[in-house]
């Protein structure tokens, strides 16, 4: 993109020199629906001169076809790049666009303000300097202006613009940017932004866009492009400690290893001591390699390999790190999630926890409470729906490294990934580690499992039972320990019906009391094996993460789920306890298959057909299955 | 001193090398020889060093290509040491597909988006680098640096994935796959730039020269060899002339330019009306064609 005049005159090495040199300011535009973002951007890039011949001829005959503004120009056609976008005329996803100044190179990124798309409006806002939120002069502020406004918070944007747009509805009258203005320091005085600067302005007029407006003869600040000129950028944070998440493991040869990454905050030079975060152990740097040559010092967003004096286990996920300023190491710390999956977060569930470099399996342990983005106020609540915002207890299978997010942008974010799915189902910022980690520890215990199970001549399995109610889990897993039992095996039977009188009876039927339940009953399994026994589970358990959760917990080779595959039509006519007949009626809630999902298993380790088959029958099969695996020697 | 913004683009596209090297099985970058291509290269090459890149160079040759082309690609694979696949549609060859007699938009979709398509399943790959700037086109605009496909390449501009910081979801089932675009925020200028700091050898396309060019449907099209139909009328004269983006020679404009250096070439840029993608006819052909073309597996 070009600065369209001052070019020719100058030498045009000179001119490279100065671009070069320009700082560059990331901000987003948000705000709720119809407040005019995308037409904003149209109007800045217009007004500076930006667009070019060819892009205005498409944006004219779009304007004709798509817009909305009559006979005039529709900037708004000029971001909403997908044709959704532009046959809905709204914004779904976040378009980035780029145009640079006399002083400055910027990247805006226009979001969309429908709630349903604010997993791409905070898309927009991680890599943000400064939120340009917008505010229609008439409606004054919204919900979504107040949601985004608290997103930008809680990702750390630290400038804040209030754009009053479509002041030409309300004819330049002050008083509607006056009560707005006052309205907004209101909520937004206590959310921890640097700077919030108020500018009255019409998008679709250019008032006060890139030139100050005659109409407002009342405000005599900065116009928006000029504001964005001035507004200072985050310098380097010298003082910040020293912080190197390892990406990649350089081995071209056995002469050389070095680790490549990103510096996240700090400096390091030849000769520094750093500390490997993970295993606490002490080395120095020997070379900073790039292939323009060896460096003596490398700082804050460089990317670099460095070479240590020490071979030490290091890998992808670690971290190296100042000696007298180190990270969290913890497998527990609280965080603000902010959820963007149509599948609610539920506790207790396992995802995947994505650091810049690390990737663990994890659980939320915990939500603490949800935020009313309204008013701010904290909810209790259970589970987490999509665009909801809660502080949360995580707990991760392996130790993570991190900074508190508001220390470290880069070092204390995350995204949660489904593990069934792949879909990006939330992100989190974290506030800090949880104490009771460390200091809870293994106890090692000197009678251990073999010792146990090798006593009673056998070797422990977890069989677990899944299918619809009445669909004969129950009636094949009995059958199968009284076959086990004749041959002396030591087992047990844990029943879902039996474990909800004790153990989780505190538990209901929805979503999330079902996984808390299949939970606790997977480590109830998991302590058995431990003992040496043979466990049998027979629960409905509908779901495939929690399954998979199940099957996590055991060793390797010890969990074998059984599909008991009866169809839905079967088990309502065998209806044993009548449940279905109620369910059909209506007058039971939440039940598998009916109204709440069942998700058969995709590749069980055994699946039996229970129609025209007799219990005895597939318990030998289970039986015959398993033997290889329960023979001790 | 913090990094210039020039710094901060390098350093952001090495990041992303590094991490698709890091968390894929079978990653590959897709080399179309341009000059967005060559700036590619040259980062790949710099994030790796002192290994040399852990992953291919695909080149999807459409056999419309112009000879100039064709000889660059050649040349640097061989003085880089790298490894370069080159894949064509046989299927379209065979049946004669030419961007004269068929028309841009089925040619296209035959020799670059199926001819892909084919090489990326033949292949294996589950992660393509592609060379794509934001600020080419309005739906690259939207599209995510890690930008997700389906089992059958497809992209769905309504589900992306949420990208936040620089915490990618590299994560991809079977058969699915990631389209990885280093230069997502990179502009022209930016590219021309960063040729000229860094020596970056480019395709003597982009620089004026006297070439052979017939006046067609408005645009200036380069006779680079017998395969051009002359139509009734049209005369093949020798201008001054360049390209601002390579592609198939039948379907690139040339500019007339003295363009005739690196310096030449940003001057030129800096006081252009127009925008670069304007001589790419496949852009143009119908309404919201590069979308409707990234959705069936295009780059």
């Amino acid at each position: 993109m070009a600065d369209s005049t001052p070019v020719l005159s100058k030498e045009i090495t000179t001119y490279l020199r100065e671009q070069e040199a320009k700082s560059l300011l990331r901000f987003l535009t948000c705000g709720s629906v119809d407040d005019g973002k995308s037409t904003l951007i149209g109007r800045l890039l217009f007004d500076s001169k930006l667009i070019l011949e060819d892009q205005l001829a498409t944006l004219e005959g779009d304007s004709r076809k798509y817009g909305s503004t009559g006979d005039d120009i529709d900037f708004s056609l000029l971001v909403d790049g997908l044709e959704a976008e532009r046959e809905q005329g709204i914004t779904i996803d976040v378009a980035y666009r780029f145009f640079a100044t006399e002083k400055r190179k910027f990247i805006v990124a226009d979001t969309p303000g429908h709630e349903e798309y604010t997993r791409n409006m905070t898309t927009g806002a991680s890599t943000a300097d400064l939120a340009v939120i917008l505010v229609d002069s008439r409606q004054g502020i919204l919900r979504q202006t107040r949601r985004h406004t608290f997103i930008a918070s809680l990702l750390g944007v630290r400038n804040i613009v209030l754009a009053v747009n479509k002041m030409d509805l309300v004819d330049f009258e002050h008083t509607f940017f006056a009560n707005i203005s006052r309205a907004f320091h209101a909520f937004a005085g206590d959310l921890g932004f640097s700077t919030i600067q108020m500018i009255p302005l019409s998008a679709r007029y250019g008032d006060n866009v890139t030139r100050c407006s005659k109409r407002t003869p009342w405000y005599d600040g900065p116009h928006l492009l000029e504001y964005l000129e001035s507004v200072p950028v985050a310098a380097l944070d010298a003082e910040k400690p020293f912080r190197f998440p390892v990406q990649y493991v350089s081995r071209p040869n056995l002469d050389f290893r070095g680790l490549a990454g990103q510096i996240a905050s700090g400096s390091v030079g030849v000769g520094d001591e750093v500390i490997v975060a993970r295993s606490g152990k002490s080395t120095r740097i020997k070379e900073i390699v790039t292939r323009d040559g060896l460096l003596d010092r490398a700082v804050e967003g460089q990317v670099v390999t460095l070479v240590l004096e020490d071979q030490l286990d290091i890998s992808r996920g670690n971290m190296l790190v100042a000696p007298d300023n180190r990270p969290n190491v913890a497998d527990q710390f609280q965080a603000h999630v902010i959820w963007f999956d149509e599948q609610p977060l539920i506790p207790g569930r396992t995802y995947l926890v994505r650091t810049e470099a690390d990737t663990v399996e994890a659980s939320v342990t915990a939500i603490k409470h949800e935020i009313d983005v309204n008013t701010f106020a904290h909810l209790a609540c259970n589970s987490l729906n999509m665009n909801g915002i809660a502080v949360c207890n995580l707990s991760t299978q392996a130790p993570v490294v991190f900074d508190r997010y508001a220390e470290n942008r880069l070092t204390g974010n995350f995204i949660l990934i489904d593990r069934m799915t792949n879909r990006t189902v939330g992100a989190g910022m974290i506030d800090f580690g949880l104490r009771r980690a460390e200091n809870v520890h293994w106890q090692a215990l000197e009678v251990n499992r073999n010792a146990r199970a090798s006593l009673k001549h056998q070797k422990p399995v977890v069989i677990w039972f899944t299918g619809l109610s009445a669909s004969g889990k129950s009636t094949i897993a009995n059958s199968l320990e009284k076959l086990l039992h004749s041959h002396g095996r030591h087992t047990y039977l844990l029943d879902g019906d039996n474990v909800r009188h004790g153990l989780n009876k505190d538990l209901g039927f929805k979503d999330e009391d079902r996984v808390e339940n299949v939970r606790r009953v997977a480590e109830v399994a998991k302590l058995m094996a431990d003992a040496g026994l043979i466990v049998l589970v027979s629960f409905i358990s509908p779901f495939r993460s929690e399954r998979q959760l199940a099957r996590d917990l055991m060793c390797e080779g010890e969990f074998v789920e059984v599909f008991v595959d009866t169809p839905i039509e079967e088990c309502a006519r065998r209806d044993p306890k009548g449940l279905y007949r109620k369910a059909l009626r209506g007058d039971l809630d939440n039940f598998t298959g009916i109204s709440s999902p069942y998700e058969a298993p995709e590749s069980p380790d055994i699946h039996l057909h229970t129609v025209n088959s007799e219990p005895s029958l597939l318990a030998h099969e289970i039986y015959s299955f398993i033997s290889g695996v329960i023979n001790s020697k | 001193m913090p990094l210039t913004h020039i710094e901060k683009l390098e350093a952001e596209a090495i990041h992303i090398f590094r991490e698709v090297a890091a968390t894929f099985s079978k990653p590959v970058m897709l080399y179309s020889i341009g000059k967005d291509s060559s700036v590619m290269l040259h980062l790949a090459i710099k994030a790796f060093y002192p290994a040399k890149p852990p992953f291919p160079f695909l080149h999807i040759d459409t056999t419309w290509k112009f000879k100039e082309m064709v000889s660059f690609r050649d040349r640097t694979a061989a003085e880089l040491g790298i490894e370069l696949l080159v894949h064509t549609n046989s299927d379209g060859v065979t049946e004669g597909i030419s961007p004269f007699t068929h028309g841009s938009n089925f040619y296209t979709h035959v020799m670059k988006t199926v001819g892909l398509r084919q090489a990326l399943d033949k292949y294996g790959f589950n992660a393509a680098f592609g060379g794509a700037r934001r600020d080419e086109e309005k739906s690259r605009a939207k599209e995510r640096i890690f930008s997700f496909r389906n089992g059958s390449h497809a992209w769905d501009p309504k589900a992306q994935r949420p990208e936040m910081w620089k915490t990618y979801n590299t994560r991809v089932s079977p058969g699915e796959s990631i389209r990885v675009f280093p230069l997502s925020n990179w502009t022209e200028l930016d590219i021309w730039q960063y040729i000229l700091k860094e020596n970056i050898p480019i395709v003597p396309l982009y620089f004026a020269a006297k070439r052979p060019v017939v006046e067609r449907d408005k645009m200036l099209i380069m006779v680079d060899d017998q395969r051009m139909p002359i139509r009734h009328g049209e005369n093949i004269e020798e201008r001054m002339i360049r390209f601002r983006t390579l592609g198939c020679y039948p379907l690139t404009g040339a500019i007339e330019s003295d363009a005739a250096s690196l310096e030449d070439i940003i001057q030129e840029m800096l006081t252009a009306r127009t925008s670069e993608r304007q001589g790419r006819l496949i852009d143009n052909d119908e309404a919201g064609s590069m979308e409707k073309k990234k959705r069936e597996g295009y780059f």
